[in-house]
């Protein structure tokens, strides 16, 4: 069987994020990495391949985004991806969820994977909903901040936690999983994968390649328009202190408990 | 005409509160808007009588879309509401706070080609269209959405639609039998709501000392017990999501977008980052204090009193310097 792994170029964590005053998006420049949350889904397709309860032949990279982006689809072969595929095409700038769905799904229907994995949320546009759009266009079972998976016959049977508690849910093969960051320890990519990832074939598409209808992606083909960036009502700053003195540290808190009868 | 459709979420007999905060919000903003709002549910026909689901008009709700389907997954609720908008027309889909709602609402989106926001904290008309907040970069800057096309999907944080009391139990039940797609029937719920380690209460407490990851490993919740124990009386310990999936500590004890929203008098975060969906369940409380070794941690942006240090040495000193003024 065949894994596709959905993954994700986003501003390093370290880095302020911004929207940009021009053009209303996120300003998505300067050191850029792998979405953290993408390398639990790698893994879990690692870990399904080395478990052996099901054949696993290929586990393909998938990344939707602009050139750049390759460096994300090399991070994702070189901890454990056979090759990536990146769709990249100047008419998808500015895609909402809905239509960066609708494009991953073509991009998708391309390779017919039986089992679609990513991780539970970007890091830049704190979306974890892009899996169930992903779902409905291929025509799949979803489920998404699994935990825990486990292969179980011509199915998967998976555990989340929902409203009420954790639910376990058996879902039937092919089908669209978003796994939550407790579900595995990312592997370190060995310093031989690292260098190798280069080579391992990439295939770049353009929209019209996989097929997809212009009128429904880009900024003109979301349905939704963000824009009008308001301030929050403003909180009192608290009060931030380091600790230098541990004595002092907890004298002070105490100090702060007391003063608001707290203890 | 713009009429608001919102998915009503259930579990042991009772409906979900942002549910019905959805319902009030749906109801008060549609009105606005020259609209009505109507419900879905979806379950087992003996878990959604008729006096349980006419008490949806309670909160604002005109008609009910009932159909029997299975209950706790996503996409046969995606099913009923396209039936449901293809032959009524609503203009908005609007869900409260909860992972359930993130995924109909996304499912739907692609399914009629809607244009969908998340995180939604305030719905607004204007203009004779609904307009939505959600919040992002961390909270510090609000976007506002408007929609284009047939339909606009609105998903509410938690806890962001208050539920309030219009009107009387007398929503219309409209049946419906939906042919779900293949594809929903690929899922099938296995057990629902397992609650995982000990049974705790914290939703009264006055003092709660919460733990997350940086607290190391399952024993490092002991130094928070220790430290909920000086306190004394009404002090508990709480969690959040990841050491809760971890094992570290009881599903009980969470806070947050799939956990309990608590407002205590202190809450005392320990090693915890701070992430929307833990914030979302403790922002309420009347005095934060927070302890991370990281300056950068957004806990600090919303925190009252904040101390960038290890918790490995605060912790223990902390609970010895309260047990002491305690009993001097
Ligand atoms: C749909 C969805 C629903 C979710 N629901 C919830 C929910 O209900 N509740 C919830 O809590 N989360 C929820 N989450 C997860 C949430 O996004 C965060 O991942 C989670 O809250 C992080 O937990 P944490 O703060 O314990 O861990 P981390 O984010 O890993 O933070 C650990 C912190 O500890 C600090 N630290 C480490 N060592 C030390 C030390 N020695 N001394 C002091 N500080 C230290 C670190 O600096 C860091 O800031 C949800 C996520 C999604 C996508």
């Amino acid at each position: 069987m065949k894994i596709c792994v959905l993954v994700k170029e986003v501003p390093d964590a370290a880095v302020e994020k911004r929207i940009d005053p021009s053009t209303g998006r996120m300003d998505r420049s300067g050191e850029r990495n792998l979405n953290p949350y993408d390398t639990h889904a790698i893994e879990a397709a690692m870990q399904l391949r080395e478990g052996g309860a099901l054949q696993v032949d290929e586990i393909v990279a998938v990344t939707m985004g602009p050139e750049s982006a390759v460096r994300a689809l090399h991070k994702a072969v070189s901890l454990g991806a056979d090759r990536s595929l990146h769709l990249s095409d100047g008419s998808l700038a500015g895609s909402d969820v809905a239509a960066t769905g609708y494009a991953l799904a073509k991009a998708l229907e391309r390779e017919s994977p039986d089992l679609v994995l990513l991780g539970q949320q970007s890091d830049d546009g704190e979306c974890y909903t892009i899996g169930a759009v992903v779902a409905d266009h291929l025509r799949m079972p979803s489920l998404t901040q699994v935990v825990k998976l486990e292969v179980d016959g011509d199915a998967l049977r998976l555990e989340r936690q929902a409203e009420y508690g954790y639910d376990t849910v058996r879902v039937k093969l092919p089908a669209v999983i978003s796994v939550g960051d407790a579900i595995n320890e990312p592997r370190y990519p060995s310093l031989k994968a690292i260098m190798g990832a280069k080579k391992k074939p990439l295939e770049m598409v353009s929209a019209v390649d996989v097929g997809i209808d212009a009128s429904l992606v880009g900024a003109d083909g979301s349905r939704v328009h963000c824009g009008e960036f308001k301030e929050p009502p403003a909180k009192a700053a608290g009060q931030v202190f380091e600790d230098e003195n541990t004595d002092e540290t907890v004298a002070k808190i105490v100090d702060w408990l007391v003063e608001r009868k707290l203890i | 005409m713009s009429d608001v459709l919102v998915y009503v979420l259930h579990y042991d007999g009772a409906f979900n509160k942002n549910s019905l905060g959805a319902i009030s919000e749906g109801a008060a903003r549609a009105a606005e808007v020259g609209g009505a709002c109507d419900a879905v549910v979806v379950g087992a026909g003996a878990s959604l009588g008729d006096d349980l689901c006419r008490s949806l008009g309670r909160y604002g709700a005109r008609r009910v879309f009932r159909a029997e389907g299975p209950e706790g997954l996503a996409q046969p609720v995606v099913d009923v509401m396209d039936r449901v908008i293809s032959e009524h027309g609503h203009r908005y889909a609007i869900f409260g706070g909860g992972l359930l709602g993130f995924e109909i609402g996304a499912g739907l989106a692609a399914r009629r080609r809607a244009g969908v926001t998340m995180e939604v904290t305030a719905v607004r008309a204007q203009d004779g269209e609904l307009v939505a907040d959600r919040p992002i970069l961390g909270d510090t800057k609000i976007s506002v959405s408007r929609y284009r096309g047939e339909l606009g999907i609105i998903i509410g944080r938690i806890n962001a639609f208050e539920v309030r009391e219009v009107g009387g139990d007398q929503a219309e039940v409209v049946d419906l039998s939906v042919e779900y797609s293949p594809w929903s029937m690929q899922a099938e719920m296995v057990t629902r709501g397992e609650q995982r380690g000990a049974d705790i209460d914290i939703e009264g407490a006055d003092v709660l000392v919460a733990g997350g990851r940086g607290l190391g490993n399952a024993e490092g919740f002991q130094m928070a017990e220790q430290l909920a124990g000086a306190f004394g009386g009404n002090a508990a310990v709480a969690a959040t999501r990841a050491v809760v999936d971890a094992g570290w500590y009881p599903y009980a004890a969470q806070i947050g977008q799939t956990g309990k929203t608590v407002s205590p008098k202190l809450y005392l975060a320990a090693g915890i980052s701070g992430a929307i969906q833990h914030k979302v369940g403790m922002q309420s409380s009347e005095n934060i204090v927070a302890i991370n070794k990281d300056p950068n941690a957004p806990i600090f942006e919303f925190s009252d009193l904040g101390v960038v240090g290890d918790l490995n040495k605060i912790l223990p000193k902390l609970t010895e310097a309260i047990r002491t003024r305690k009993a001097g």
